[in-house]
């Protein structure tokens, strides 16, 4: 326990840096042959000390900034007022937020600053010196709650019953258990991993327009040309959202020689037309940026980088698996329809995806 | 309270003022009720050291609060639900389009009541000042050393701290439903999902169903207006509380010692510039919030799991895990037993998680391996412990290497390079990066220790030339003051740990560690200067 000899302000002599905590210095290296601190340096006394002119002078500053404070915070009452919002105009938003912020920002500041300075220039200057004592309690009450503990325990029994201290143990360690369970209800009872193998694809739906539904027909699809395409009967489902975020569908045509479909998928494009998953393997994110030159897919999240030459598979970035495609064939009136659902989950990975 | 006891040095009393008989009833009424006389007896003369430095805790403490006071107001506006509505209000390009009750409210906040947009961006500009000040101050903190003995657990409840503001930024974040915030939630979607056996679990019951799901901006706002701060409170209260217990620490200078504090009184100049601070922090945020724009969600239109712009990009303060994201090499995923492996996403998890551990659990590190047991209250110059120092400066830049590749696509396309290169440069800087800047550090740190020796046995240049007798010439060198040179030689000096048997002569391989990790501390170290040294280098 460190003793406090004195409350002075001069350091007694010691290592580099004094340490009356007589604890294990480890592998601190404790001098005897070190520099004494020199103690406090004089005091010097700032020019509002010494000068009555001066010191009239800050106190009639910071009372001006007080004055000044309350004038910024009435004038933003009156911005308030004198600056409507008028439903429509963007600017007199603009100008609502601008003076009422300027007022409020006014007031603070300067009772802020006012307060600052009087500290700075009033208010004592000298520093003080407080005396530090080590954390731990002293030996005394350290015994104290030793004691207290042992009272408690015999009293109690609880070393001593140990069949009372463990069943308690055992219903402490289970009643949080029925709070676990009550979050199965978050979602709907279903297997999350047979919804992520699905979407809403099937055989003949239309590909249509994002946002706006218009069926697409194969003769608008130019060459270079990139399509956002959500299903048919998408708009006004009530999960339209999460059915979007799995089948929303990227469509390009690109001349049918340059794709290179692998064997089984040779059908799965139409005159060189390839839908494929906008949704990015990798995160989830739209893999949105079409580069026409090299026919690339890039996500803008991570920049995964697909090559839609190839049948989407990655060329670049943190993704593994390249885009699901979706096979495709134009119906009777020459719309663009799909063959199938996809014939992997779209998506990031997920554990129960092999 | 276990408060210890503070002894004002020199005790002033001053004179009622007049108007005291009121103050001198009402305070009697309150201490007869709450025996608050104690609380300011201890704490009222309560010394605080003053440097610049200490103040970035109290930025974050004081943002903290405008936080809490500009989130009420926005509370009584918004409506936390993802309920389809039609927009109808003031916004003309956004007028009759579909989208939640939560982005439609924040545009109401925005374009309908006065003084929305204004503490919306109070909101924001607060929350990532807070952010930006708790970082700032972990690195006062830890380049000073200030996390020693008795401070290793408010060190790490401030870490707590610091990981709650980072959930409650992007809580708050995801809240308006906006299409930024939802690519946000996508990728957080996709990471859950990337997480072994309960993954996929974990992410159905998040979102109430499959992504995107209608129950998570209700969850998320439970989260953040209450569960999150809940904590965050307590444990501000716990951090302060210590904070008090231990008192503050000082930077060595003359009259500064181990068993001191020196500096100014609470009552009244700590509480007169800490409480002026607390109004000038608040009144810049609402100059900032007034004068710039931030998160401008009626630009981006509601959450739609199609559209993205290109150079998205999160907060600043999630830019690090994002980066993270971004560097991991291609073909990271294999499925192996019929499950799929996802270590595109769990490298990442798992590289943040060890970070952000090793951050946590620094002070307890450097505890063991200095074995030092005694009570620290003198803050070091970061030079002063050049392997601490270097460490410090290899994680900051292992941070912002990862923070950097957030921003990986903006690069590339402002400065005209390719993706790839950018990509590729970033993740040789994360390791590389590192390495150097530990190396440079510590040798950076090493000199300047050197130079310390240099100025405080010999003095320094004064830049006047002499010739002696002998035609010789030579530079005068000024002596320092006693104080001044108290400031260059007064720091702590450790030792390597020299390996010894213990009790039953057997050396056990923890200790082995512990030294190779002490010499890999302090085998390159510079001793303070002594007294016999001076009385050698005055005759020099």
């Amino acid at each position: 326990m460190a003793q406090h000899d004195d409350g002075g302000t001069n350091a007694a002599a010691g290592s580099a840096v004094e340490h009356s905590d007589l604890s294990d210095p480890g592998t601190a290296v404790v001098s005897s042959d070190a520099i004494q601190n020199p103690g406090l340096p004089p005091h010097r006394l700032r020019v509002t000390d010494i000068d009555p002119k001066k010191e009239k002078t800050a106190e009639r500053n910071v009372y001006t900034l007080f004055y000044l404070s309350i004038v910024g915070s009435i004038f933003a009452v009156a911005a308030y007022v004198a600056f409507p919002i008028t439903p429509g105009n963007t600017t007199s938003v603009r100008l609502n937020t601008l003076f009422l912020g300027l007022g409020i920002a006014l007031g603070l500041l300067a009772l802020g600053i006012g307060a600052i300075y009087w500290a700075k220039n009033l208010m004592r200057g000298d520093e003080l010196t407080e005396m530090r004592h080590t954390t731990r309690g002293s030996d005394a009450t350290r015994e104290r709650a030793v004691e207290i503990f042992k009272e408690g325990n015999q009293e109690s029994g609880f070393g001593r019953r140990s069949l009372i201290r463990n069943s308690l143990i055992g219903a402490l360690l289970a009643f949080p258990l029925p709070g676990i369970v009550l979050f199965r209800d978050l979602a709907p009872a279903a297997d999350p991993a047979k919804l992520l193998s699905h979407t809403m694809w099937k055989k003949g739906t239309r590909l249509t327009h994002d946002p706006s539904g218009a069926p697409i027909k194969a003769s608008d699809v130019t060459l270079g040309s990139v399509f956002h395409v959500i299903p048919e009967g998408l708009i006004g489902r009530e999960d339209a959202l999460e059915q979007k975020a799995k089948a929303a569908v990227l469509v390009m045509r690109l001349e049918p020689d340059l794709l290179h479909a692998s064997k089984g998928r040779e059908k799965w494009n139409y005159n060189g037309i390839v839908a494929y998953s906008k949704i990015c393997t990798h995160a989830g994110c739209p893999v949105a940026l079409y580069e026409q030159q090299t026919h690339h897919l890039l996500c803008p999240c991570h920049s995964s980088t697909f090559d839609v030459e190839h049948e989407c598979e990655v060329i670049f970035g943190p993704a593994k698996r390249p885009l699901p495609q979706l096979p495709i064939t134009v119906d009777s009136e020459g719309y663009l329809i799909a063959q199938s659902d996809f014939h992997e989950p779209v998506g990031p990975s997920f554990w129960e995806r092999s | 309270m276990t408060v210890t006891a503070s002894r004002p040095v020199e005790a002033e009393v001053e004179p009622i003022s007049s108007g005291g008989k009121f103050t001198t009833a009402a305070a009697n009424y309150i201490d007869e009720r709450t025996s608050i006389s104690g609380l300011v007896k201890e704490l009222g003369r309560k010394i605080f050291p003053d440097h610049w430095s200490f103040m970035l805790g109290e930025v974050a403490l004081y943002s903290f609060i405008v936080i809490l006071l500009s989130g009420t107001f926005l509370t009584f506006f918004f409506q936390p639900s993802m309920a389809e509505v039609v927009y109808h209000g003031s916004y003309v390009p956004l007028k009759g389009i579909t989208m939640s009750a939560a982005y439609s409210s924040t545009l109401n906040i925005s374009f309908d009541i006065r003084g929305g947009l204004l503490f919306r961006q109070v909101h924001h500009w607060a929350a990532l000042l807070f952010i930006a000040a708790i970082g700032l101050h972990m690195l006062r903190v830890f380049f000073t050393g200030a996390f020693r003995k008795p401070r290793e657990i408010n060190w790490f409840i401030g870490f707590v701290l610091f990981v709650l503001a980072m959930a409650e930024g992007f809580t708050g974040y995801s809240l308006p439903d906006d299409l930024l915030s939802g690519n946000g939630l996508r990728i957080i979607d996709g990471l859950i999902k990337g997480i072994p056996v309960v993954g996929t679990w974990i992410s159905y019951l998040l979102f109430g169903g499959e992504f995107p799901g209608n129950k998570l901006v209700a969850e998320f706002y439970s989260i953040h207006i209450l569960l999150l701060p809940a904590i965050l409170v307590a444990a501000l209260g716990v951090h302060l509380l210590l904070m008090v217990v231990n008192k503050h620490t000082q930077f060595a200078g003359p009259g500064r010692t181990n068993d001191n504090v020196v500096g100014v009184p609470i009552l009244p100049v700590f509480a007169a510039k800490a409480g002026g601070f607390f109004f000038v922090i608040f009144g810049v945020i609402v100059l900032i919030a007034s004068l710039f724009t931030i998160n401008p969600i009626w630009t981006y239109g509601p959450y739609d799991p199609s559209p993205i712009s290109a150079g998205t990009q999160p907060d600043w303060y999630i830019g690090f895990a994002d980066g993270a994201l971004r560097l991991v090499p291609p073909g990271w995923e294999f499925v192996l037993w019929g499950h799929t492996w996802s270590f595109n996403m769990i490298s990442v998890i798992i590289v943040l998680v060890v970070f952000l551990g090793l951050v946590a659990f620094y002070p307890f590190i450097e505890g063991w391996v200095t074995g030092d047991k005694r009570e620290h209250h003198i803050t070091d110059r970061p030079r002063n412990a050049p392997t601490r120092t270097a460490i410090g400066a290899a994680g900051v830049t292992f941070y912002a290497v990862l923070w950097a590749a957030a921003s990986s696509d903006l690069m590339a396309t402002h400065f005209k390079i390719t993706l790839e290169g950018v990509i590729h440069t970033l993740q040789a800087l994360l390791i590389l990066g590192p390495i150097i800047a530990y190396h440079v550090t510590k040798r950076v740190c090493l000199a300047l220790m050197k130079k310390d020796r240099e100025i405080a046995l010999h003095g320094y240049e004064s830049g006047r030339i002499v010739r002696l007798p002998g035609g010789e010439y030579i530079e005068v060198h000024e002596q320092l003051s006693d104080y001044e040179r108290w400031r260059l030689v007064s720091y702590e000096d450790y030792t390597p740990l020299m390996i010894r048997p213990n009790r039953q002569g057997k050396i056990t391989g923890a200790e082995r560690f512990r030294s190779s990790l002490s010499r890999w501390f302090f085998e390159d170290r510079i001793s303070p200067i002594t007294k016999g040294e001076i009385e050698q280098g005055g005759h020099h």
